[in-house]
């Protein structure tokens, strides 16, 4: 899962270096877009759940399903209240089922949609990157393979989505558990000769 | 992530506006190696003022008295605060002996906010024995911020020093957001301020070092914010307590295009002055 680590006041570029994604429980990651407040409450949120489910004690833990669930429910009570969690969450995780090692993605957005996909994006994310994902996503990907194909999803939303900025953090969830990397920058390419001078030949400079 | 979203178009033929709306004043907080200085100006203004409010519903809500002016971004729309009610007015409030609220917004919520949060400290305090930590502390502004959000407009830098992390500040912004920073800005006047950090902010500065850069910063944004004026406070909490200090508008620098202050022409033209600028 990838995010960029801005958080804007309208079009002002308020905070750089926040972060998006958390890990919950030992099975999964949540990553959101939207409100920021909203968020910090669905991760006290997610703090009670996860707590409550320790102190069972009783050797399960809630795995992606169930937060996606959890989060779910949430959302659409709130949206039906006419009072909504202005986000758009994005819950990823792997647990060992019965099946074996099951991987888990889906969304929630803040009027309770939810659905489970190989790819999820938010925003500017839907029409960007999508599309590349669809193209290019494979089942038997490795960690590298897909840390370059999100990095190419990155950099188009940098160069398109206005409210993107360039300091990224990518984060993974595996059985052995969650990973959060320190946020980093992509080299951007503007070296097009048309860039340089996209008028040439014409009057005027356009 | 934005924290306001556009409204497409708002009630009674306005043209269409974005939902984000500042607050006038201009408020800081740094942390130095040691502990943390906040800083804000001075002025109340009052006067009327419209702004977009959740739901596309345009509210006018007519003198009140604001830490400082708001008013809608590209928003055509009245003014706001014309009249400075309070020239000299502190903005710095405390919350307990270590730890501070810097507030910009609407003057009567946060004033309301640090109020409960003053008597929820205190409490906290007689019940835990020691002085209350500045996360506890921005933690109780932020839910009153976040739970009321829809009714309140206050915007809020908690600054202190507790025994277990030394000297910290937290944002608490319009939504309901808490985020811990080494250094904060807020109110109208931040708008200015926003360059001015990113180019000459540096961590582990030293007392002095942090106080001068404090009260250059607020004096910048009151030069260039309508918002913001009067005079510059601050108020440096550390291990050994607190430190405030007041620096008059007439012993602020000068900056571009303002000139030496003097009582009268007279005595600039009596000191055998330049030339007048027409004969």
């Amino acid at each position: 899962m990838a995010s960029d680590t801005g958080a804007s006041y309208g079009s002002t570029l308020r905070y750089k270096s926040v972060e998006r994604i958390k890990a919950v429980g030992k099975h999964s990651l949540i990553g959101a877009s939207g409100e920021f407040s909203d968020f910090q409450e669905i991760l006290r949120y997610l703090d009670e759940l996860t707590l409550s489910d320790h102190m069972w004690d009783d050797g399960n833990s809630l795995g992606p399903k169930e937060i996606h669930s959890y989060l779910t429910r949430v959302m659409y009570n709130r949206r039906n209240k006419f009072d909504p969690l202005w986000n758009s969450l994005v819950l990823g995780g792997v647990k060992k089922g019965p099946k074996g090692e099951e991987k888990y993605l889906g969304m929630v957005s803040m009027i309770g949609t939810h659905f489970e996909e190989n790819h999820i994006a938010t925003g500017f994310g839907n029409h960007l990157a999508i599309p590349i994902l669809r193209a290019e996503w494979r089942e038997d990907m490795t960690f590298e393979e897909a840390v370059k194909l999100v990095e190419k999803c990155l950099l188009v939303l940098l160069y398109r989505d206005r409210s993107s900025i360039n300091k990224f953090q990518i984060a993974k969830i595996t059985t052995e558990g969650a990973t959060i990397y320190p946020p980093y920058s992509l080299k951007t390419y503007w070296g097009f000769s048309h860039f340089e001078n996209p008028a040439q030949g014409a009057v005027g400079s356009w | 992530m934005d924290s306001a979203f556009t409204a497409s178009s708002s009630a009674v033929g306005e043209a269409p506006t974005s939902g984000e709306h500042r607050m006038g004043t201009t408020i800081v907080g740094v942390c130095y190696n040691g502990g943390v200085i906040l800083g804000a100006d001075s002025r109340t203004s009052t006067g009327t003022i419209r702004f977009l409010l959740d739901l596309h519903v345009l509210w006018d809500v007519l003198a009140l008295p604001w830490v400082d002016s708001a008013w809608g971004t590209g928003n055509s729309v009245a003014d706001l605060g014309m009249y400075v009610a309070n020239r000299a007015s502190d903005k710095i409030t405390s919350l307990t002996d270590n730890v501070y609220v810097c507030r910009s917004g609407s003057a009567a919520d946060t004033q309301v906010i640090s109020d409960y949060v003053r008597y929820f400290l205190h409490q906290h305090t007689i019940q835990l024995g020691q002085p209350a930590t500045v996360k506890v502390a921005a933690n109780l502004i932020r839910l009153l911020a976040y739970q009321n959000k829809n009714m309140l407009q206050a915007g809020m830098i908690v600054g202190g020093w507790d025994k277990y992390e030394g000297g910290q500040i937290f944002s608490v912004p319009l939504g309901g957001t808490i985020l811990k920073q080494s250094f904060a800005i807020g109110g109208s006047g931040s708008s200015y301020l926003y360059a001015l950090l990113d180019h000459e902010w540096r961590d582990g500065m030293s007392q002095e070092e942090a106080e001068k850069f404090v009260v250059k910063a607020v004096s910048l944004a009151m030069a260039r914010d309508g918002a913001s004026g009067g005079v510059v406070r601050t108020v440096t909490i550390n291990a050994d307590g607190v430190t405030k200090n007041f620096y008059p508008g007439n012993k602020l620098p000068l900056w571009h295009e303002e000139l030496e202050p003097h009582n009268s022409l007279l005595d600039i033209l009596a000191g055998g002055s330049p030339d007048p600028m027409v004969q």
